[in-house]
């Protein structure tokens, strides 16, 4: 049987999938908590700058019509508490510069008050820029004052590297566990399949059964086709085992007419052409008549291994009657049998098969061997095993075929000139396997075959 | 085009009448080095030097420019001239932050910056490599049988007790002129609101101004002062007649400046400039320390107290122009009674 070709692989092919949105997910969820973290790390560090701005902004007095700032202490030293911080600040009353940095940038001033910021580089660093303004009345009448204090970012750099990592460290969490949870999903989804597969391939080669299990809805039309076809696929093998039985039958009993026929012209008749060709024709007969009598022989065994039925056998008895039903034929050739083993030797099985199975072995063996030579039936008992061994001193088997015989119509290479149909071994094989037993063929060391079936002790 | 030369020789005149004023210039090392370190600094080379020696004594290639200048001076040779110099030394803290925070300094970083207190380094460009007390000095034979005062307390009412004996023997830094105290006074008022009953009190008893702290010193030796306030204690202890007056730290706090160098954006050889910072380091932090100033002043003693004045942008709030103008026309009403 040639394997399947494989494409791809559902399980790889969904944990490929899995992965990959595992991914995209522990990206996303990297790059959230990286935004929603900088966020709130410039809200906090904008606040603290607005904070300042603002109080210097309350710190401002009028006196006499003129602005006077006193810039506390804290607005600026607050601003470098956590981290060194470069700090910068601006003063203004409407446009005109009072004090601080006079270059320092500052943000579109809201005018309801509300701090405004703005991101800028200033001496040389990135700075982050908060500004508030306030309405004031001087001698020339309403304007307003305007603070900008602005801090370098060593503190935010700080502060954002830490959050880097930290939502490296989530996303890759979440990617390890996502990558667990797929081999665990992919294995679960997968497993009904390999439970199919499973309990299909445990199957005895004639078990055609149609699948009972319960399977996933996805896979019910699979197990549906397969059951549908395993029907299908029995029927068709009934119907031609049925149909080679009928046959066989049928072509048995006018070839046994046609034999008789043969036989009694070939006595009759004078001339030595006719009665060779008669001879040759009543060889082919018996050629076919033997085929369709193992043919049939082989519809039974099947038949009957499929409803097997198991009785104690006393197995030195079966084989004491085989040889002797066999005894006839062996003479013929004038070939000696001889049977012998232990007594008690008991298995179960069906008596009809194992008797068949033996007379087979026992026929092929008589067939095979040569004239005035020796067949001995052995019946030994092993451990847990009774084993009836059929050696004979015939030309033994091909060693390169040993494995390929027991097949249907498979014949030695070295059997061409004997009838034969190729089933006997067959069938031999077909029973002890039924009994779970096995069929041992090998050559013997002196010369001939031997044959063993081995059936287990209950 | 004539305009242009005309622009060109205004700018030069106009450099050259402005250059910045160096007090004093030594050299030290081979005159005819490759590698040469500028260093501009407001101490006086008999401070500096034992420094300087020590870090040529293993670099027999290398030579030191060393340039004294006043803090003022200083910052116009840095900011407004660019002067090319390899290390900055300088006491007015609050000066040394502005030209840091605005970007004229650059950063540097080594095994030896790394191991400095947290006060001692700021934003990785100021490194403090000394701390110099303000102390208030006192006259050893004006004081026979009268108790010294051992804070700010006791001396307001040793003031009030006695107003005879200390009417004009009493002196103090005159803010308006020296920067130094200009930093003392912000930062005794930040502290504490004593400072301003101290001067309302001297004040009264027509306290004497000085523009440093080596004059209030000679002042109280020559007995024009009985007690001199917010002297710079580390000149008084390495003067050679120490023994003639007592410096006493105040219990309640004593102010703390730090020396701090720097180096500027535009040094020429920055990379030695490193190995002097990492030098000067060495020698002023640790436990094997050689530092500048006299181990006879004690700081730890008075730990509790120490008022370490803090590197970072608080500086620069009291030399914003509106809050110092403030600042001095409050001190002014304080000391200038008459």
């Amino acid at each position: 049987m040639s394997k399947p070709a494989a494409h791809g692989s559902i399980r790889r092919r969904l944990l490929l999938s899995l992965l990959a949105g595992a991914a995209v997910l522990a990206f996303v969820v990297y790059f959230v908590v990286q935004t929603v973290a900088r966020q709130v790390a410039q809200e906090s560090q904008d606040n603290v700058l607005a904070a300042s701005a603002q109080s210097i902004l309350d710190g401002a007095r009028l006196s006499g019509g003129e602005v006077n700032v006193d810039l506390p202490y804290s607005a600026l030293s607050m601003l470098d508490s956590i981290s060194d911080e470069r700090v910068f600040y601006a003063i203004h009353l409407e446009h005109e510069f009072l004090s601080g940095y006079a270059d320092l940038p500052a943000p579109e001033g809201d005018p309801s008050g509300a701090p405004a910021f703005l991101s800028a580089e200033f001496l040389g660093e990135d700075v982050r820029i908060a500004s508030v303004r306030r309405r004031v009345s001087t001698g020339a009448g309403r304007s307003y004052l305007k603070v900008s204090v602005a801090q370098t970012l060593s503190g935010q750099k700080l502060v954002l590297s830490r959050i880097s990592r930290i939502s490296i460290t989530i996303g890759a969490g979440f990617f390890l566990i996502s990558v667990f949870m797929a081999g665990i999903i992919s294995g679960s989804a997968i497993r009904p399949l390999d439970r199919l597969t499973a309990s299909v391939s445990r199957r005895g080669p004639k078990d055609l059964r149609p699948v009972a299990a319960p399977v996933p809805t996805e896979m019910v039309p699979l197990v549906a086709s397969l059951n549908s076809f395993m029907r299908r696929l029995q029927q068709s093998l009934l119907r031609s085992e049925d149909f080679i039985a009928e046959a066989a039958h049928r072509v048995r009993t006018p070839l046994a007419i046609v034999r008789t026929k043969a036989e009694v012209i070939q006595r009759v008749s004078d001339d030595p052409e006719t009665r060779k060709a008669l001879k040759e024709m009543i060889h082919a007969i018996d050629d076919s008549s033997r085929t369709a009598g193992q043919l049939l022989d082989h519809a039974m065994v099947t038949f009957r291994l499929d409803h097997l039925v198991l009785e104690e056998i006393n197995l030195l008895h079966l084989v004491h009657d085989t040889v002797e039903r066999l005894r006839p034929t062996s003479e013929l050739k004038d070939i000696t049998m001889q049977a012998f083993g232990e007594q008690d030797s008991v298995i179960k099985g069906d008596p009809i098969l194992v008797q068949n199975a033996l007379h087979n072995l026992l026929d092929n063996a008589v067939k095979y061997s040569p004239a005035g030579s020796q067949i001995d039936v052995v019946l030994a008992l092993n451990q847990n095993e009774a084993e009836v061994c059929v050696k004979d001193t015939g030309p033994g088997f091909p060693a390169d075929e040993l494995d390929s015989l027991p097949k249907r119509f498979v014949r030695g290479k070295n059997a061409e000139a004997v009838v034969g149909s190729g089933l006997g071994l067959t069938i031999a094989k077909e029973v002890i396997t039924a009994h779970g037993g096995t069929l041992k063929i090998s050559n013997n060391p002196g010369g001939g075959a031997c044959v063993s079936l081995l059936f287990p002790l209950p | 085009m004539r305009q242009f030369a005309l622009s060109l020789a205004l700018i030069f005149t106009a450099g050259w009448s402005c250059a910045f004023e160096a007090e004093d210039v030594a050299s030290f090392g081979p005159s005819d080095s490759k590698q040469v370190l500028r260093i501009l600094s407001t101490a006086d080379i008999d401070f500096f030097k034992p420094m300087i020696l020590s870090f040529l004594a293993s670099r027999p290639e290398t030579a030191i420019d060393y340039t004294v200048a006043s803090s003022t001076e200083l910052q116009k040779a840095i900011v407004e001239e660019g002067q090319a110099f390899d290390v900055v030394v300088s006491s007015a803290m609050d000066l040394q932050t502005k030209l840091a925070n605005d970007g004229l300094a650059q950063r540097y970083k080594s095994e030896a910056t790394g191991s400095l207190p947290e006060w001692a380094v700021w934003n990785d460009m100021l490194f403090a490599f000394t701390q110099e007390p303000a102390a208030i000095v006192v006259s050893k034979t004006g004081f026979k049988d009268i108790p010294l005062p051992n804070s700010r307390n006791d001396l307001i009412n040793l003031l009030r007790q006695h107003p005879e004996i200390f009417r004009s023997r009493v002196g103090t830094y005159d803010v308006r002129q020296s920067g130094l105290g200009y930093l003392f006074a912000t930062q005794d008022t930040r502290a504490s609101e004593i400072y301003w009953r101290l001067m309302e009190v001297m004040g009264g008893l027509d306290a004497q101004l000085y523009c440093c702290s080596s004059d209030m010193i000679d002042a109280v030796k020559s007995g024009d002062l009985l007690i001199a306030y917010n002297v710079l204690g580390s000149y008084a202890i390495n003067r050679e007649d120490r023994e003639d007056f007592h410096i006493i730290l105040p219990t309640d706090f004593t102010t703390v400046m730090l020396r701090t160098a720097m180096i500027p954006s535009n040094a020429p050889s920055a990379e030695l400039s490193g190995e002097f910072i990492d030098h000067l380091l060495d020698m002023s932090h640790g436990l094997d320390a050689v530092p500048l100033t006299s181990a006879e002043l004690d700081l730890s003693r008075v730990e509790p107290s120490l008022n370490r004045i803090k590197i970072g942008p608080g500086l620069l709030v009291f030399l914003d122009q509106l809050k110092r103008r403030s600042f001095l026309l409050e001190w002014e009403s304080a000391i200038l009674q008459n």
